[in-house]
């Protein structure tokens, strides 16, 4: 599938400054390594057991189903691990690999605050210090997340520049990067970014698809339909496809379109972008014709992203996931949903992924089976919701 | 033999070292840039790099952030900037000219006509901060079609087998990053350094010129002696925003600092 090494067909590669391709070349040496050794992955999987509380449930979402009068709804629980999203999957191997590597420090990128979350307990659970870039804006919208950071023992730093959101952030780590390469390991949060950083992640996520399969075989008997994911940086459908690919199996990923694709305000790469190159690899993105990347828009901080990891720029041209987006206010609307119908209130970002099953269910056979990767728990989003819906200040 | 190579023939034939300053194109706006460009050319510079403003530049300090949101808000293009250096040319200008560019604005306008609309505006050479030579092999092929040289980097972290990489990528001249860093941080002179230039000079005729961080005569004379140029970017940008009516003074005490070689000013 991947012709030149570091590429997913014409997507990726190392677009980076020469200071860091030597830190490239080290990680890509490490997590080789860490692939062979028996024992760092017998310790691995323990941990993901005992402390991220792997496997997570594939729950089936009988009165969502029931009120949608289509096929079944599977919900992967990854809002069930530990701190309450995916990211811990990746950001915990990455903690372990750096301290392998002898690194003494831990940076990332943050937007909705999750990813910031997770490598924050990695770096605690390590043993290393723990600095986590984060927007201005994004900082106001997810606040709770900046306090859990600070808990954790993290520092959180604020990035004032551009547009205050998660691309800016990954320019501050990266710059960071650059000048503390030394000691310093960047754990890019999603499946984007130089290689090897887009193969990494894919790999620590790769667990949710190869969960789910084999549950929903025990459950089922059988393959589902549809998996539907969100996809911001990609890493949770990543994650949940990867178990998939070789399956007939149709895939959807969902985007962010804000407030619609006409109103230029949204994050939907391959509906409003072309290619181009950014912060590390060739992918889609938002750009002007000069190739400045373009201001996106999202009620979740976590989707609101200008470009799109490269397996996702490949899978979408071969044709094997379909990508499709929610508005901002469908988004909401799946929010509430599956918080009344099932008990369960979703992250923002999975609330997409939840739209377009609202969407395709009814369309479907009572016999047809979806699994929804529901990648995050909306706690964090709660006081951002509230305030939209003018109940006011929360926090 | 383009206007770079011929530069360091003559510098390396009287014992000079090169003086290349850098200006972020359109800050305040192409016009100012002009007339920056003249008096750079008139007080000696031997390379001007210009710079071209990106919306996200990764590889750059909070001086030529400032300056690339500048530029961007004033309308300057990779485009525009092709043009200045046309203008440039055509009023008899004749000092060697470098783009810095990010690649995203030169994939946006497209590899080959880029290089055919910049040869034929006059551009000499390229730096791509985040173009490392593994990526830049069409890039590098189209770009030496047009006689344009294609200046990769290296940095206190490379090891090797970067620098023979990078030394048989690259033509014109290699940039040598001083420190591991952004442009604009703070600079030691010291004997890793040295070290370094050395190290790379082992493994190629082609000059080494060093940049990033530069600030102060004192660095630029210490550096030319170990190096066949000196790259001064931030604090000239910093300059020319703030206290303007200083920057000849400054500019003249670089050039002084640096050899400019028998036949110089």
């Amino acid at each position: 599938m991947k012709k030149k090494r570091g590429y997913f067909g014409e997507y990726g590669g190392r677009f980076v400054p020469e200071t860091l391709i030597p830190a490239l070349e080290e990680l890509d040496r490490a997590f080789r390594e860490i692939g062979k050794d028996k024992e760092f992955r017998k310790e691995f999987s323990e941990l993901l057991r005992d402390y991220v509380g792997r496997p997570t449930p594939l729950y089936y979402a009988a009165r969502l189903t029931e009120h949608l009068g289509g096929a079944k709804i599977y919900l992967k629980r990854e809002d069930l691990t530990h701190t309450g999203a995916h990211k811990i999957n990746n950001a915990l191997g990455q903690a372990l690999l750096a301290k392998r590597m002898g690194k003494k420090r831990l940076i990332a990128e943050t937007g909705a605050g999750q990813h910031g979350v997770a490598t924050a307990t990695g770096a605690a659970f390590a043993g290393l210090k723990c600095e986590i870039y984060m927007g201005s804006e994004d900082m106001k919208r997810q606040a709770l997340n900046v306090f859990r950071m600070r808990l954790l023992g993290a520092e959180v730093r604020e990035v004032p520049i551009g547009s205050r959101t998660l691309k800016d952030a990954i320019n501050e780590a990266l710059r960071d990067w650059t000048t503390n390469v030394k000691t310093t390991h960047y754990v890019l949060g999603t499946v984007f970014g130089p290689h090897p950083f887009p193969t990494i992640v894919r790999e620590f996520q790769s667990v949710i698809g190869k969960e789910a399969r084999g549950q929903i075989l025990r459950k089922e008997g059988r393959l589902p339909d549809y998996l539907i994911a969100c996809v911001g940086g990609g890493s949770n459908a990543i994650g949940l496809f990867s178990g998939f690919l070789k399956d007939d199996v149709k895939m959807i990923g969902v985007e962010a379109g804000g407030l619609g694709i006409r109103s230029g305000k949204h994050a939907a790469r391959f509906a409003g972008g072309s290619v181009g190159i950014f912060q590390g690899c060739r992918s889609y993105l938002l750009q002007d014709r000069d190739g400045n990347v373009l201001g996106t828009h999202s009620v979740s901080a976590g989707l609101d992203y200008a470009s799109v990891g490269p397996e996702h720029a490949f899978l979408h041209d071969r044709g094997r996931v379909k990508y499709t987006y929610a508005t901002d206010r469908e988004a909401l609307r799946a929010f509430e949903l599956l918080s009344r119908f099932e008990g369960i209130i979703p992250a923002l970002e999975s609330a997409h992924a939840i739209s377009e099953a609202v969407k395709l269910a009814p369309t479907l056979s009572k016999k047809q089976i979806i699994i929804v990767n529901l990648s995050g728990r909306g706690d964090k989003d709660v006081a951002h919701v509230a305030r939209i819906r003018g109940i006011g200040d929360l926090l | 033999m383009n206007r770079i190579e011929e530069r360091f023939r003559r510098l390396r034939q009287e014992g000079g070292k090169a003086f290349i300053p850098y200006i972020m194109a359109g800050d305040p706006s192409l016009r100012v840039t002009e007339d920056l460009f003249r008096m750079l050319s008139r007080k000696g510079a031997d390379i001007i790099e210009l710079g071209v403003p990106f919306s996200d530049p990764l590889a750059d300090g909070p001086t030529i952030q400032a300056a690339a949101e500048r530029a961007l808000s004033g309308g300057t293009t990779l485009r525009k900037v092709i043009g200045l250096v046309k203008r440039l040319r055509k009023s008899g200008e004749e000092t060697p000219v470098v783009l810095m560019t990010y690649m995203n604005p030169v994939h946006a306008y497209g590899i080959e006509r880029f290089m055919k609309d910049a040869s034929s505006a006059g551009v000499d050479g390229l730096i791509i901060p985040d173009l490392p030579p593994d990526e830049g092999r069409t890039l590098r092929d189209i770009a030496r079609q047009r006689d344009i040289s294609t200046i990769f980097l290296l940095a206190p972290t490379s090891t090797p087998g970067r620098i023979g990489l990078v030394a048989s990528a690259s033509s014109g001249f290699i940039y040598y990053v001083s420190i591991t860093g952004i442009t604009g941080s703070s600079l030691r002179v010291s004997s890793e350094m040295k070290k370094m230039v050395g190290r790379i000079r082992k493994k190629t005729d082609k000059p080494v010129c060093v940049g990033f961080g530069v600030k102060t005569p004192g660095d630029a004379a210490a550096i030319s002696a170990f190096s066949d140029g000196v790259i001064v970017g931030s604090s000239i940008v910093k300059m020319a925003h703030e206290k303007p009516g200083k920057l000849p003074g400054y500019i003249r005490s670089l050039r002084r600092a640096i050899p400019s070689g028998e036949g110089g000013l």
